[in-house]
C-alpha cells in the first residue's frame, strides 16, 4: 500500500512534540503532549478504520533504505494494528494521569513519555529486524528516566534493575538477529518469517529470543524487576510499562519466536508452558500476601502474562486469539487498576493496604469504577478478560489438560487477590480521619477512567470487533505453524467417545466465538 | 616513479611538517603572546593536510619503493586524526587560561601538529621501520603533551609514566621487528607477508621465531592502542594529563595505532591470520571486561573515560578479529563514531569548572548536573548510552557493524561473550546518567565556553538518531578504505 505515510506520521507527531517539550515551560509542556497524544489517537482511529480487514497481511507498508545495512521499512498486520490502537489508547490518558500528580521536570517527564510512545508505535510497526530492536531496545532509556527521576523512595535500584535485566536479555537476541540476517541474507521481519532456518539452529535462536522476551514478558523466575520497577514508577509509567511495554514480550513471541522458528517452538513449549504454570500459580499466592497495592497488581500482572504465554503457545487459534485479548484486556484493565490505585495514592501518598477502608462510603463513583476493574481482572464475563482467558484456557486444553488446569487455578486465585483487595480497601468501616477527608473522583479522574471502563465492556460484550482484524493473520500463523504442531494429550482415545470425522479447526474456531 | 610523483602522496606529511616547522619559528620569536596565533594557524595546517589528502595521498598507491603506501585506508584514518587533532587544539587555549598553573605555550600546537603527522606515517607505513619513525614521532610529541603543566605534579608524573612504559613497548616492538626481519628477511609487509605464507607455522625453529616476532609485534601494538594486559598505563596518563591533552589521548593516537595494527595484521601478517586472531580475541574479551570492570569504582571521572576507552578498544578488536574486509571496515567505523563519542565526552569534562574556574573531575560533582545545566547533562547522557551502545543512539551502530563482522566470519563465541560483557560496562554509563539526572544538584558549574558548547552540540548531533542517515556514506567509505588493505 503506497501513499499516505501513515504511521511515519504517526512516529513523527510524538517525537516533534517530545523534542518542543524539553525547550517549553511547564504547563505549555502538559498541553503539547496532551494534543500530541490526541492527534495520534486520531491517527490511530483512522488508522483503524482504515486497516482492511481481512485483505493482504502486510498493510500500510513503507519501505526506504536510509540506513544501508537495514531500512526504515514499516507496515503492519492486525496484530500490530492492535497494539498499537492500545498503546496510542493509553497515552492520552497517562499524560492526563500526570497532570497534577507530577509537579517537578514537568517538561522532561512529558518528553520522555512522548519518546515512549514513539518507540512503541515504532516496535510494533518495524518490519526490519534491526528497526525492530532499536526501536524494542530504545524504550529502556525513557522507562529508565521515567523511573529513575520520578519514581518512589527506591527507585534508583528499581531503574538499574530493570534497565541491566532487560538489556542482558536482549543482547543474546541481538547477536541471534545479526546470525539470522546473515544466513537468510535479509533483514525483512515478513521475509524472514517465511524463511526456514534448520531444526537444530533454530533451537538456538529460540533460546535467543526466549532470553529477551522471557524478561519483558515477564516470565517466572525472570519476573523480579516488574514489581520493583512497578512500585517504584510514578503512576503514568506503571500504566504503560502493565499497559504496553509488558506486551512487546508477547508480540516478540507472536512475531519472531512461533513463526520463525516453528520447529524449535514446538520441541520447547514444554519449557514455556512448564515456567508459565508455575508462574500462575506462585505469584497468585505472592499476590495474596502483598501489603502493597501497586506490587499486589504487579505480581498479578506476571500471572496474566502466563496466561498469555500457554495461549501463545498452544498452537492453534483459541490459543494464540485468546492470548492476544488477554494482552489487550489486560493492557485496560491492569492500566485501569494502576490509575485507581494513583487516584488514592494522590490523596493519602501511600501505597500501603492498610492504611484505607471503607472507601465505598465517601468515594462512591471510585468504588463503582474499581469494582469494574476488579470484576475485569478476575475475568467475570461480559469483561474484556473473560473473553482472552476462556480462549487461551480452551486453546490450551487442547494441548494439555494437567497445564490447563493448573492454569485455571490462577483465575481462581486472581478471585481471591483482588476480591481480597478489594474489600479490604473499598468495604468496612473507614478506620480514620484522613481516609474519611479523601475526595470522590475529579472530573479529570473520572474522564481517564471512563473511556477506558467503556473499552473493558466492549470487549467483554462484543469481542468481534477486536477478533476480526487479527483471524487472518491466526490463520497464516497456524498455517506456518502446523508442521510442528506438538500432538496435544485431550484427543478422545479409542473405545471411550466417539471420534469426530471432521473435527476441523474451522469448527472449533466458528463456536468459539 | 618520479620524485614529484612521491611527493604529491606524502603532502599531508609535508605540509604538516613544513607548517610545524614554521610555527616552531614564530613560536620561539613570538613568545608566550604568539599563542593564540599560532593555535589557529595550526588549525589552518591541519585543514590544509585534510584537503591535501583528497589528490593521491588517498589513491596513489606505494610510495618510496613500498615503504610508505597512501591508500584510501590512510587517507579515512588521517581524516580521523587530523580532525581530532585540530578539536584537541581548539580546546586548549581555553582550559589553560581558566586553569591556575602554568598557561598555554605556542609549542603546544606544535607538539600535536608533530604528532600528526607521526600518526599520519603510522597508517601509511608499509614498512616496519617506517611504522617506527611514525611512532616514535607520535609518541615523544605525546609525552612531552601529557607533562605539558610543568608546575602540575600529576601532569608531570603523567608524563613520566607515559614515556617510562612508552619506552618499554617501543623496546618491545622493535625487538619484535628484529625478530620478524631475522627469520623473514625483510621490513617490507609484502615480504613479510610472502615469508609468512611460505613458511609452515609450526614444527620448526624458523616457524617458532616468526610467531615470536608476531607475538611481540602485536604487544607493542598493544600497549599503544592501551588493550589489556597493556593497559596499565592509560588510567594514570588521563587522569594526569591537562584535560585537552587527555582528550587528544583518548582520540587521534587511538585511531592511529589502531589503524597500524590493522595495517600490519592484514597487510604484513595476513598469511599468520590464525595465529594472530588468538591474540587479538583475548586482548578484545579482556579488555572489554577490564576496562568495564574497573571503571564501575571509579570516582574521577577521567579516570572513568579513561577505562572507557579501554572498554571501546575492545569493541573495536572485534572487527579486526573478524580478519575480512566488513570486519576492517567495521572497525573504522567505530573509531569514527568512537571519536564523536569520546571528544564530546572530553569537552563535556572541561566544562566541570568550579565557581572560580578551577577544573573539578570527581563524578560526584555531576551530581544534579540536569536541572543546573540540562543542556549540558542531556549532552552527556547523550555520550554515555552511546558509548554503552545503547539504541537509538549512534554507538549502537558502531557494536552493530563489529559484531555484525563478527557473526559473519562465524565467530559466535566471541560475540556472544562480548555482547555479554557490555552489560557490565552499561552499568558505570548509567551510573553517570543517574548522577546526573536522579541525585541532587551540588552547586554550579561556572559558565561555559561558546566555543566548545557548540562543538559539544555538534558531537551530540552526531551521535544522536540523526547520525543513523550517515550509514550509507560511512559505509561506502569505510569499505572502500578497508578493500584497499586486501
Amino acid at each position: 500500500m503506497t501513499g499516505f505515510p501513515i504511521l511515519s506520521i504517526m512516529l513523527l507527531v510524538p517525537a516533534l512534540a517530545a523534542v518542543a517539550c524539553l525547550f517549553l515551560p511547564a504547563q505549555t509542556a502538559r498541553w503539547t503532549a496532551l494534543a500530541a497524544t490526541l492527534v495520534d489517537l486520531a491517527l490511530g482511529v483512522v488508522l483503524w478504520t482504515s486497516f482492511d480487514v481481512g485483505g493482504a497481511q502486510w498493510q500500510f507498508q513503507e519501505y526506504s533504505p536510509v540506513f544501508g545495512s537495514f531500512a526504515w521499512a514499516l507496515g503492519i498486520d492486525g496484530y500490530a494494528l492492535l497494539l498499537i490502537a492500545l498503546s496510542v489508547f493509553l497515552m492520552p490518558i497517562c499524560i492526563g494521569a500526570s497532570w497534577v500528580a507530577i509537579e517537578k521536570r514537568v517538561s522532561e517527564y512529558m518528553a520522555a513519555f512522548l519518546f515512549t510512545e514513539v518507540l512503541m508505535i515504532g516496535t510494533f510497526a518495524a518490519q526490519d529486524i534491526f528497526l525492530f530492536y532499536i526501536f524494542f531496545e530504545a524504550g529502556l532509556i525513557p522507562m529508565f528516566l521515567i523511573i529513575g527521576i520520578w519514581g518512589g523512595a527506591n527507585r534508583i535500584y528499581a531503574s538499574y534493575k530493570f534497565f541491566l535485566y532487560t538489556l542482558l536479555g536482549s543482547l543474546l537476541m541481538f547477536i541471534a538477529m545479526l546470525y539470522m540476517s546473515i544466513t537468510a541474507g535479509t533483514t525483512s521481519i515478513p521475509a524472514l518469517m517465511a524463511y526456514d532456518f534448520p531444526a537444530d539452529v533454530q533451537t538456538w535462536l529460540w533460546l535467543a529470543f526466549f532470553a529477551s522476551f522471557a524478561v519483558k514478558m515477564p516470565m517466572w523466575p525472570v519476573h523480579t524487576w516488574l514489581p520493583d520497577a512497578h512500585v517504584q514508577a510514578p503512576t503514568a509509567g506503571s500504566v504503560i510499562l502493565a499497559g504496553v511495554l509488558l506486551k512487546l514480550g508477547g508480540y516478540g513471541f507472536l512475531r519472531f519466536s512461533l513463526p520463525m522458528f516453528p520447529e524449535a517452538s514446538s520441541s520447547l513449549f514444554w519449557l514455556v508452558f512448564g515456567l508459565s504454570a508455575v508462574a500462575v500459580i506462585y505469584t497468585s499466592l505472592v499476590a495474596l500476601v502483598q501489603s502493597d497495592m501497586k506490587k499486589l497488581i504487579a505480581y498479578s500482572s506476571v500471572a496474566h502474562m502466563a496466561i498469555v504465554t500457554i495461549g501463545l503457545f498452544a498452537f492453534n487459534a483459541q490459543g494464540i486469539e485468546g492470548a492476544m485479548m488477554v494482552m489487550l484486556g489486560h493492557g485496560l484493565v491492569s492500566g485501569a487498576l494502576f490509575l485507581c490505585v494513583g487516584v488514592i495514592y494522590d490523596r493519602l501518598h501511600t501505597r500501603e493496604i492498610s492504611r484505607y477502608g471503607g472507601l465505598a462510603i465517601n468515594m462512591p463513583r471510585y468504588a463503582l469504577l474499581f469494582l469494574l476493574f476488579t470484576m475485569a481482572s478476575i475475568g467475570l464475563p461480559g469483561t474484556s478478560n473473560f473473553v482472552g482467558e476462556l480462549l487461551a484456557l480452551m486453546g490450551t486444553y487442547q494441548v494439555s489438560t494437567t497445564i490447563a488446569l493448573l492454569c485455571t487455578t490462577g483465575i481462581i486465585l486472581g478471585a481471591a487477590y483482588m476480591l481480597y483487595l478489594y474489600r479490604r480497601v473499598v468495604f468496612g468501616e473507614i478506620k480514620s480521619e484522613e481516609v474519611r477527608a479523601m475526595s470522590d473522583l475529579s472530573g479529570r479522574e473520572l474522564w481517564l477512567l471512563a473511556p477506558i471502563a467503556a473499552v473493558v465492556l466492549w470487549m467483554g460484550v462484543y469481542p468481534e470487533s477486536f477478533l476480526a482484524p487479527m483471524r487472518k493473520d491466526t490463520q497464516i500463523l497456524l498455517a506456518r505453524l502446523d508442521r510442528a504442531k506438538p500432538a496435544g494429550d485431550s484427543l478422545p482415545t479409542k473405545g471411550k467417545g466417539i471420534v469426530p470425522a471432521a473435527h476441523a479447526e474451522t469448527t472449533a474456531h466458528g463456536s468459539a466465538h | 616513479m618520479n620524485y614529484a610523483a612521491q611527493l604529491a602522496m606524502i603532502l599531508p606529511e609535508v605540509v604538516l611538517g613544513l607548517g610545524a616547522l614554521a610555527l616552531m619559528l614564530v613560536a620561539a620569536w613570538g613568545g608566550p603572546g604568539s599563542t593564540r596565533a599560532v593555535s589557529w594557524a595550526a588549525v589552518a595546517v591541519l585543514a590544509g593536510a585534510t584537503i591535501a589528502l583528497a589528490g593521491p595521498a588517498s589513491s596513489g598507491g606505494a610510495a618510496f619503493e613500498g615503504l610508505y603506501r597512501a591508500d584510501a585506508f590512510a587517507g579515512f584514518t588521517k581524516v580521523l586524526i587530523y580532525v581530532a587533532a585540530a578539536i584537541s587544539v581548539l580546546l586548549a587555549p581555553d582550559f589553560f587560561r581558566r586553569t591556575a598553573g602554568d598557561d598555554l605555550r605556542p609549542e603546544y600546537p606544535v607538539l600535536i601538529l608533530l604528532s600528526a603527522m607521526g600518526m599520519g606515517i603510522m597508517v601509511s607505513a608499509a614498512d616496519l621501520l617506517t611504522l617506527y619513525v611514525g611512532l616514535e614521532l607520535q609518541s615523544l610529541a605525546a609525552y612531552v603533551l601529557a607533562s605539558f603543566m610543568r608546575q602540575d605534579a600529576r601532569s608531570a608524573e603523567a608524563g613520566l609514566k607515559y614515556f617510562v612504559l612508552g619506552a618499554l613497548a617501543s623496546g618491545i616492538l622493535l625487538y619484535g621487528i628484529s625478530l620478524v626481519y631475522g627469520f623473514t628477511g625483510s621490513t617490507l609487509f609484502d615480504e613479510i607477508a610472502g615469508a609468512y605464507a611460505a613458511a609452515p607455522l609450526s614444527g620448526n625453529a624458523k616457524s617458532m621465531g616468526l610467531i615470536f616476532g608476531l607475538v611481540f609485534v602485536f604487544a607493542g601494538i598493544a600497549f599503544k592502542i592501551s588493550a589489556v594486559p597493556f593497559h596499565m598505563w592509560t588510567p594514570d596518563v588521563y587522569e594526569g594529563a591537562p584535560t585537552p591533552v587527555t582528550a587528544f589521548f583518548a582520540s587521534a593516537p587511538k585511531v592511529a595505532a589502531m589503524g597500524l595494527a590493522v595495517r600490519v595484521a592484514i597487510e604484513a601478517m595476513g598469511p599468520a591470520e590464525d595465529q594472530w586472531r588468538q591474540i587479538v580475541i583475548f586482548a578484545a574479551l579482556a579488555s572489554i571486561l577490564l576496562g568495564a570492570v574497573a571503571a564501575i569504582g571509579q570516582q574521577n571521572v577521567k579516570r572513568l573515560l579513561a577505562y572507557s576507552s579501554i572498554n571501546n578498544v575492545g569493541f573495536a578488536l572485534i572487527g579486526l578479529a573478524a580478519g575480512t574486509p566488513e570486519g576492517v571496515a567495521a572497525v573504522l567505523s567505530y573509531m569514527a563514531i568512537y571519536i564523536a563519542m569520546t571528544l564530546g565526552s572530553f569537552l563535556v569534562v572541561l566544562q566541570m569548572r568550579d565557581a572560580s574556574g578551577q577544573p573539578v573531575e570527581t563524578l560526584a560533582s555531576l551530581a544534579g548536573l540536569s536541572r543546573t545545566r540540562p543542556g549540558l547533562a542531556a549532552a552527556l547522557a547523550i555520550f554515555m548510552f552511546s558509548l554503552a551502545g545503547i539504541p537509538p543512539l549512534f554507538g549502537f551502530y558502531a557494536k552493530f557493524a563489529v559484531f555484525y563482522a563478527a557473526v559473519q566470519a562465524g565467530l559466535f563465541p566471541l560475540a556472544v561473550v562480548g555482547i555479554a560483557m557490555s552489560v557490565i560496562g552499561a552499568y558505570y554509563y548509567l551510573r553517570v546518567v543517574k548522577t546526573m539526572y536522579f541525585d541532587e544538584p551540588v552547586g554550579e558549574f561556572g559558565p561555559g565556553d561558546r566555543l566548545e558548547g557548540g562543538l559539544i552540540a555538534v558531537a551530540a548531533v552526531a551521535v544522536s538518531p540523526l547520525g543513523y542517515l550517515a550509514i550509507p556514506l560511512l559505509t561506502a567509505w569505510t569499505m572502500g578504505a578497508a578493500r584497499a588493505l586486501f
